[in-house]
């Protein structure tokens, strides 16, 4: 990739992720996860955390191209730096030559990346760890069955948070914004990305590429049995996070934030939530206007406070 | 040796390793204390990369480590991880990449990171750790006993534990050996008491690197690593009963098979080194009928109790398991045949079983016809000391046993003036 991603004709066409996986048919994290890897080559080993995405690689298949190494649910980014470590040392005392060396990837759930694993991320972030971090984020624990995260988002049922009587809500509480929590130790990259947007994405893990030190991305990446939504439906709906503003495509370059993709006109949440079983709570029997309008009111609020030339609505 | 830079802090290993280079004689032995002589064994195993965390009482270790990496005496990368989790993750990664690892812990530091120990091991990496052993919380404490070491024990990590500092600074070399060798690729824990050794300074050897070297080659592995023209999949899920039992059961294998190859090292480094360090050793074994079984620096007690007993005219002797896991059961059942009667002492409690070392020593003999009645006591926990009483009242119940057929419970060791001092202190928070 030595030209500029502009245009979907400048993604490369190397497919490192093969065909065959057995993860739910249209899982938004799949086809980020394909693009990401399109993006760094080859040359790449994935640290995994334990996430739908440790069953990628099950004895003895894989369908990566590249390495692998599952580690466990709270320490990818610490076998991350075990392994970027040692290819510095191995180079640096001339036993392995610099064209072995590899590009070292976490890859991790939501689940892992906002609570079990933010210990050993600040860590990696903290000591400017050279390596990639990408979580595909589908807002609950999915591998276990879809339960409450701390990437759940407010109004979301969950198997943990469920709507009845008494809480009628789903998750009453909201979703850790890990994009600022990362911000805060000012890495050189990190970047919201979406499977819907690839030239985005594509452009951005070329931005990347200049940097020494931590690149993160975070990916929404819809989940049809947990969001309870048509496969076929992944990309539009993905489309409709951005366009409802609900997810702001966005990086940020040593903590300064720009807006990468910003809808002309924004549409109401409504039509996004509308779309999923998992928020079907809000809208039968009885329509929860309180709770629908502080979900609008949030998306709102993000906009005007974080890019006022963006608020168009 | 390189040079070692005299701006060092007082008091600190390096001014002992100063002054004997500056004596230029043949004077090999230094006062080291038992972190010491561990960093020393990681120095002269030229390890190249040390993820750490601090913890009581194994800190000096890697502070020892640190500033040799930093003045250049030793050529290794060395970072601070933010736990024991993350470091057994990193120092495992490390190792499956390809470079020489040694890491150290201790107590809660096993149990943070407790996960990992059974996950790296899997990977079947052959990484270097010293545990400096402490009680384990709750109550918190800070000086010895084996329950946080002995957590390890089914994980798939070996087990080396050692009574000296010299004995800390050799078993790390061999430790080295036994990881890296092809018919093994398991990782190692080296383990010491902390305070009795960890902070107690010894005359130790410090070796040559250049036998060293004979001894430990530099680590060039042959088998499988992460780099570009060789991708591949490490730690993978193995789903089904059939696939997880054949990788589990295969670390088991190369885990007995250790036993084998320990014996080998062993030979080959009282070759190199002049010192013999075997699975276990036997003190005043030959003729003895009564044995004490204990591991740790606290042997050191046995056995001054065993030359007491002796000299009361009671054939006294005493084992010292050193390798518990591959765990010697043939050697270990070979020695106590025919013994009138064994008491093993654990320092350590299994809550709501007893001794784990008891049950460990009793599944090798209970097959055999010639067993001696076994005797179980627990002593040492937190770090209390064993008194000359304690031993003596041991040596009668050995003896009593013997005579009447009658095996006693398992025991605490504590003697009269701890409980006294227990109840004065119950009485000063208002529960006496």
């Amino acid at each position: 990739m030595e030209k500029p991603v502009k245009s979907i004709k400048d993604i490369s066409l190397e497919e490192n992720l093969l065909p065959g996986t057995p993860v739910c048919a249209g899982c938004g994290g799949l086809l980020t996860l394909r693009h990401c890897l399109k993006a760094l080559g080859k040359k790449t080993i994935i640290v995994n955390a334990a996430s739908c995405f440790t069953l990628l690689s099950v004895y003895p298949f894989t369908p990566f191209k590249n390495s692998w190494l599952y580690t466990a649910m709270a320490c990818a980014p610490a076998g991350a730096q075990g392994v970027r470590d040692a290819l510095d040392i191995l180079i640096r005392k001339g036993r392995l030559d610099p064209a072995e060396d590899l590009k070292v990837v976490v890859l991790t759930g939501d689940g892992a990346a906002y609570d079990m694993g933010l210990s050993s991320t600040s860590g990696a972030i903290h000591r400017n760890l050279d390596f990639y971090y990408i979580c595909y984020d589908n807002e609950a624990y999915g591998n276990t069955g879809f339960q409450w995260s701390g990437a759940t988002p407010f109004g979301s049922r969950t198997g943990t948070t469920p709507a009845g009587k008494i809480s009628h809500t789903g998750a009453a509480i909201h979703k850790k914004d890990l994009f600022e929590i990362w911000r805060s130790q000012k890495p050189p990259y990190l970047a919201t990305i979406s499977p819907a947007h690839p030239v985005d994405l594509a452009s951005k893990f070329k931005k990347a590429e200049q940097f020494k030190g931590p690149k993160l991305f975070i990916a929404l990446a819809p989940c049809p049995p947990g969001w309870g939504m048509d496969p076929s439906h992944t990309i539009s709906l993905a489309k409709l996070a951005v366009n409802t503003g609900i997810w702001p495509l966005k990086e940020a370059v040593y903590g300064d934030i720009i807006h990468t993709v910003v809808p002309k006109k924004f549409k109401p949440v409504e039509e996004y939530l509308k779309e999923q079983g998992r928020f079907s709570h809000l809208f039968k029997p009885e329509r929860q206007e309180e709770t629908v309008k502080k979900i609008q009111e949030m998306v709102d609020s993000y906009w005007r406070l974080s890019s006022p030339s963006a608020s168009h609505r | 040796m390189p040079a070692v830079n005299k701006d060092s802090i007082p008091g600190s290993v390096q001014d002992a390793y100063c002054l004997f280079i500056e004596r230029g004689d043949r004077v090999r032995k230094e006062m080291l204390t038992g972190n010491a002589a561990a960093a020393w064994g990681v120095r002269l195993a030229e390890a190249d990369y040390v993820p750490s965390y601090p913890i009581t009482p194994q800190t000096e270790i890697i502070e020892t480590l640190a500033r040799w990496i930093c003045d250049g005496s030793m050529d290794a990368k060395f970072v601070t991880m933010d736990s024991e989790h993350s470091m057994i993750t990193a120092a495992g990664a490390a190792s499956a990449t390809g470079v020489r690892v040694f890491t150290a812990t201790s107590s809660q530091g096993i149990l943070y990171g407790f996960e990992m120990f059974y996950t790296v091991a899997g990977w079947r990496v052959p990484l270097v750790m010293v545990n400096v052993s402490r009680g384990l919380s709750s109550p918190i404490t800070l000086e010895p006993d084996h329950n946080d070491i002995l957590s390890t024990r089914d994980s798939g990590f070996l087990q080396i534990h050692c009574e000296t500092c010299q004995e800390v600074l050799d078993s790390i070399l061999i430790a080295y050996r036994l990881a890296e060798d092809e018919r093994v690729l398991l990782p190692v824990i080296v383990n010491m008491d902390g305070f009795y050794l960890s902070f107690t300074r010894e005359p130790v050897e410090v070796p040559d690197l250049k036998d060293v070297k004979t001894f430990l080659p530099p680590y060039r592995p042959k088998h499988a690593f992460f780099k570009a023209s060789q991708p591949m999949a490490q730690g993978v899920a193995a789903l089904g009963g059939p696939l997880y039992s054949y990788f589990k059961y295969q670390m088991h294998l190369a885990g007995l098979k250790a036993l084998e190859v320990y014996h080998e090292i062993s030979h080959e480094f009282r070759k190199t080194f002049g010192r013999k360090h075997g699975v276990c050793e036997g003190y005043m074994l030959d003729d003895a009928e009564y044995v004490l079984v204990m591991t740790n620096s606290f042997s050191t007690l046995g056995k001054a109790a065993v030359k007491r007993a002796r000299e009361k005219g009671i054939k006294a002797g005493l084992l010292r398991l050193r390798l518990l896991r591959p765990f010697p059961g043939v050697d270990i059942a070979t020695v106590m045949k025919s013994r009138k009667a064994v008491a093993v002492i654990d320092q350590n409690i299994s809550v709501g079983k007893g001794g784990i070392l008891h049950s460990e020593i009793a599944s090798c003999l209970y097959n055999d016809e010639t067993n001696p009645y076994m005797l179980s006591f627990i002593g040492g926990l937190g770090g209390k000391n064993i008194s000359p009483v304690e031993f003596d009242f041991i040596f009668d119940s050995m003896i009593k046993t013997a005579e009447t057929g009658k095996v006693p419970p398992e025991k605490l060791l504590y003697t009269e003036s701890e409980w006294k001092e227990v109840e004065r202190l119950k009485r000063i928070a208002g529960k006496g």
